[in-house]
């Protein structure tokens, strides 16, 4: 789950992290109201949204006057950013957070993410602060400071030392960073995020070091042991598909072709859209049904492929192993009744149970264009695309 | 022979009296695997179908022998009793449980090396060496023995494949899914060296997907010291960046764990790339019967 600077700042606060004074604000008043009482100027008013790059899209601004701040969170509440990582249709403003502005003396990178090949939590440094860390270590790999941890010590003393002096802190410094790269971890173990991220992370003229920016992502699957966090999830930030899906505990992702897929498994999904654009089509959307889905679940899943209007065809493919064929065609029959399917269907039906699921869906009445692999299911997608 | 199990096994399920945990060890025992025994804490002495019920994993491996689980404890409680299975002297764990925490995993791998144990998943289908032990929510009768072996990160996928296999000819040595998580027990690597080592299996097929970097591992690996061919798929070419497809471990992040960098690494390392997976299945057998 992702989580606003904002939002991701206060926890850096709770937990000791040194931040910019700061608020988010909804409206333009309340942005002024805000930057009256911070110190300044400068102050600084960031677009709050769930990505990143938004300087380069117009998201950061600075200004020397109360009323330029009101100004500026007018301009930006309510505008779509579109930033590098948000994609061509952008992302709406709906709150901005007001700082106070700092004078820098210079920006770093400081991270921690869990390594995969490593099977370890490590924490990621460099001297190169605002730069995106990614392009960094494809082009500058030698400038990444970087630190396995082992998890049943934790964050060493020494560890927070190698990356303060070989970031080449001031050695007034260093002190105040070691703190700071301690606490980072203790936020990243004991909220079980996947990432905590500053970028930049900033010394100043009056000798201080902060987290200019924040960035949290938590684990979902450790959610359960953090019901306070459930709450900063913002629902706004989602596609209203995707937020539909959810509800019903369907793993759909919406995507900008149209050919809408229905798939059990997430390997076979993702096959499934790849098989899609190999017939000249493009997938509009990943959904997994997954193993144990109910007649309910196909449903519901089938309505929300609808519910896109760039959907002009659905293939349904199921390799049946938990999820039985027979249930799985009694789900797309019973959807067929209920909702006006108004485009062609492919169902691929596969394993368990199939002869039973392939007589339900050629005695419903209705009209599928029934697959017998995925090289066929391939050619009636083809075919899709031709009429 | 085959690899992780055979039908020497003596398998025990932990989780055996939940709803998946019930029903799947009825599908492994109909299959004819020697399930010995199951754990359910506080439900010591029961049984299902006659196999007997433990309240811990050190008293079932005591008195039946077990030497291999098979995990369906719910995820917040799956670390635990993958721990657990470890400290027993179980040898191999097929944990199925999805969704658990990433950290939980992240102290329970080191762990695991410590007491020699090997880890299948967590978040797979399991394991099956056709024809004599299934420790999975495989479909069994889709599978065949003989000698390819199949490792994946999928589930369905990789009965697609099998299917696909069987069809035309090609029966299994052993079938592994090592799971969709970012952190799991057994890597491609592993399970290829197994495989290496194993004279039943003249081939491998390698079901790949985004995320990571284990398919461009086991390609260095097959490079330098497989011995044996080697068929590749790889989900996810049209995977949209910064998105989870629905494996916590599928995602492509910052640009890297791409499908095409992963195929192209495959191709580097000598592994046969099969693009359209309607043609597995031949391509199989151009490949292992040439």
């Amino acid at each position: 789950m992702k989580i606003h600077e904002y939002q991701a700042k206060k926890i850096f606060s709770d937990y000791a992290i040194p931040v910019p004074a700061g608020a988010v604000a909804h409206s333009p008043e309340e942005a002024e109201k805000i930057a009256r009482e911070l110190p300044g100027p400068p102050w600084v008013v960031k677009a709050q949204i769930h990505a990143g790059g938004r300087g380069k899209g117009g998201g950061v601004r600075v200004t020397d006057t109360v009323e330029g701040v009101a100004e500026t969170a007018k301009a930006m509440l309510g505008m779509t950013l579109v930033t590098p990582q948000t994609g061509p249709q952008g992302k709406a403003v709906r709150k901005v957070l007001v700082e106070e502005g700092l004078s820098i003396r210079k920006e770093y990178y400081i991270g921690v993410t869990v390594d995969r090949g490593g099977q370890c939590p490590v924490m990621i440094a460099s001297a190169e602060g605002g730069m995106e860390i990614e392009t960094l270590a494809a082009t500058q790999p030698e400038k990444i400071i970087r630190e396995a941890i082992d998890v049943g010590v934790g964050f060493c003393g020494f560890q927070a030392r190698n990356l303060a002096f070989r970031l080449g802190l001031d050695p007034t410094m260093i002190r105040a960073a070691t703190a700071l790269f301690s606490r980072l971890y203790n936020v990243f173990e004991s909220l079980d995020c996947s990432m905590v991220e500053v970028n930049p992370l900033v010394t100043t003229q009056d000798g201080r070091i902060l987290a200019l920016d924040a960035k949290i992502d938590l684990d979902d699957n450790a959610l359960y042991r953090h019901k306070d966090l459930v709450a900063l999830d913002d629902p706004d930030e989602k596609d209203a598909l995707e937020r539909r899906a959810g509800k019903y505990r369907l793993n759909y992702i919406r995507l900008d072709g149209d050919v809408g897929i229905m798939v059990n498994g997430a390997g076979l999904a993702m096959a499934t859209m790849d098989l899609i654009q190999q017939a000249g089509a493009r997938p509009a959307n990943f959904l997994d049904v997954g193993g144990g889905a109910t007649t309910e679940m196909v449903t519901k899943g089938f309505e929300i492929i609808l519910a896109d209007p760039n959907v002009r065809g659905i293939l349904i493919n199921i390799f049946g192993g938990i999820l039985r064929c027979d249930v799985l065609a009694n789900g797309v029959v019973e959807a067929a009744r209920h909702v006006d399917i108004g485009v062609p269907v492919v169902v691929r039906l596969d394993g368990t149970n199939v002869e039973e699921g392939r007589r339900i869906l050629a005695t419903s009445g209705l009209e599928f264009l029934v697959a017998d692999s995925m090289a066929d299911a391939a050619e009636k997608v083809r075919g899709l695309k031709a009429d | 022979m085959s690899i992780l199990i055979d039908k020497n096994s003596r398998l025990l399920v932990q989780g055996i009296t939940g709803k998946e945990g019930s029903f799947h060890t009825r599908q492994c025992v109909a299959y004819g695997t020697n399930v010995v025994a199951g754990v359910t804490p506080g439900k010591g002495g029961q049984n299902l179908d006659g196999i007997p019920v433990f309240d811990t994993v050190r008293k079932a491996v005591d008195q039946t022998g077990a030497d291999t689980s098979l995990i369906f404890v719910p995820s917040a409680f799956a670390a635990d009793a993958i721990l657990e299975a470890a400290a027993s002297g179980i040898a191999v764990v097929v944990c199925i449980t999805e969704g658990i925490p990433v950290n939980d995993m992240l102290r329970v791998v080191p762990y695991l090396k410590k007491h020699g144990c090997r880890l299948i998943g967590p978040n797979c289908p399991g394991v099956i060496s056709p024809g004599q032990c299934k420790a999975g929510i495989m479909p069994g009768p889709i599978h065949r023995p003989g000698p390819i072996g199949v490792v994946s990160r999928s589930g369905t996928l990789t009965y697609e494949v099998v299917h696909q296999l069987t069809e035309s000819g090609l029966g299994q040595s052993t079938c592994v899914g090592i799971g969709g998580d970012p952190i799991i027990g057994s890597s491609f690597v592993d399970i290829l060296e197994l495989f290496a080592e194993d004279s039943d299996t003249s081939g491998v097929v390698l079901i790949g997907e985004i995320g990571g970097s284990d398919e461009e591992k086991a390609s260095a690996y097959i490079q330098e010291h497989f011995p044996k061919p080697v068929l590749g798929f790889v989900a996810g070419l049209t995977a949209p960046p910064g998105k989870r497809m629905g494996h916590a471990g599928a995602i492509i992040s910052g640009g890297s764990g791409t499908a095409k960098d992963k195929i192209a690494a495959m191709r580097a390392g000598g592994v046969h790339v099969v693009e359209r997976l309607g043609d597995l299945g031949k391509e199989a057998k151009a490949l292992f019967e040439s």
